[in-house]
């Protein structure tokens, strides 16, 4: 499987798209991992929420419930949605590859998130693909004696990581 | 899958605890959690039963520093190891990076040991990895147990690669920095290569 590489000016416009998600859905925070787990972009307000834990959490929400739906014979649930007494959490699947998080109160409501939610979506995919298509360039890149900004590391590099 | 996220100078890579049932995986991350520095870590989240035996997963991200420029963050997993729970093992392996093997000493866990191998080298296959070529980390833990067979025993019987292993009392901590330690070390001597 290839490395995940998210660039300068792809991570602007995911923060644009979220950034405008937010604020049409009415949402608290909109975020986005992808299905290992690791968060990709955040907004909103993330003081009081651990992120790195929830992005965790996400990916493997959405991991058992994919291996769910492979168990009755469909190929992935693209949607999930968690509600609580004040906030809830709409998820979903973009790409097949990332996840779109939405964190939202009595102040929006489903409907209006679902929207919002299919037309970011169209836009996020997009972005992604293009993500792909510059990760696949890169690629080439190196395979043709380009060197990667890590084929430096040396091995004090890395023993200086573990230093007390 | 290590996740390299240039605007934010991270490097972000998962290590995956894999091994039979009550080995010591979750001891395991239980210290480094303990004893990581309150900066560099996040929150120790368990997803365990009522009786603390792990259910789904157990998920710990520490910052080791930072190589290049780049932020390097480690997300450290456990599996659950109970036969039955295969359908979430195979789950947690998705994107992983680096595998440690937690094996338990005792002569009566061997079996399970073997079986947990086998399980782990089968699971990787669906995910299109290879147990030969992945980073990877043998630890004999409860060395310190009188029931405990020899370390050239466990060797022959659990080493096939000639990987770093390493002799380990999880809840003293003895071996678990080291075992973390080779098998981040591998992980970014992947990174270099590619």
């Amino acid at each position: 499987m290839s490395d995940f590489i998210l660039f300068d000016e792809e991570f602007r416009h995911i923060k644009d798209v979220i950034s405008r998600l937010k604020a049409d859905a009415q949402a608290k925070v909109v975020f986005i991992v992808d299905k290992n787990g690791q968060q990709i972009a955040a907004q909103g307000d993330m003081e009081s929420l651990d992120t790195t834990s929830l992005a965790s959490l996400t990916a493997g929400n959405v991991a058992a419930t994919d291996g769910l739906a492979r168990l009755i014979g469909e190929r992935e649930f693209p949607v999930l949605f968690h509600e609580g007494e004040r906030d809830n959490v709409y998820i979903s699947v973009v790409g097949q590859r990332v996840i779109l998080v939405v964190i939202f109160d009595e102040r929006s409501s489903l409907g209006l998130v679902r929207l919002r939610v299919r037309k970011a979506n169209g836009e996020l995919e997009r972005i992604f693909e293009t993500i792909q298509q510059k990760v696949d360039a890169e690629k080439s890149r190196r395979l043709a004696g380009f060197d990667s900004p890590f084929a430096e590391i040396t091995d004090e590099d890395i023993d200086n990581l573990f230093k007390d | 899958m290590t996740f390299i996220n240039y605007a934010a100078r991270e490097i972000n890579c998962k290590i995956v605890y894999y091994g039979p049932g009550l080995c010591g995986k979750t001891t395991n991350l239980q210290y480094i959690y303990d004893r990581t520095n309150p900066a560099a870590k996040g929150k120790l989240i368990s997803l365990a039963t009522e009786t603390d035996r792990t259910l789904f997963f157990d998920f710990l991200p520490v910052d080791l520093g930072t190589v290049r420029g780049f932020k390097t963050r480690f997300h450290l997993y456990t599996v659950p190891g109970q036969i039955f729970y295969d359908a979430s093992r195979r789950l947690i392996l998705k994107g992983v990076d680096g595998v440690v093997f937690v094996a338990d000493s005792q002569e009566a866990r061997m079996e399970a040991n073997v079986e947990s191998l086998s399980n782990l080298d089968k699971n990787l296959v669906e995910h299109g990895f290879d147990l030969a070529t992945i980073p990877y980390v043998l630890q004999l833990n409860k060395r310190d147990l009188p029931t405990a067979l020899p370390v050239e025993t466990l060797y022959r019987g659990l080493n096939f690669k000639g990987e770093p292993t390493f002799e380990a009392t999880a809840p003293l901590g003895i071996g678990v920095f080291d075992t973390l330690k080779a098998v981040a070390k591998q992980v970014l001597m992947v990174l270099r290569k590619k």
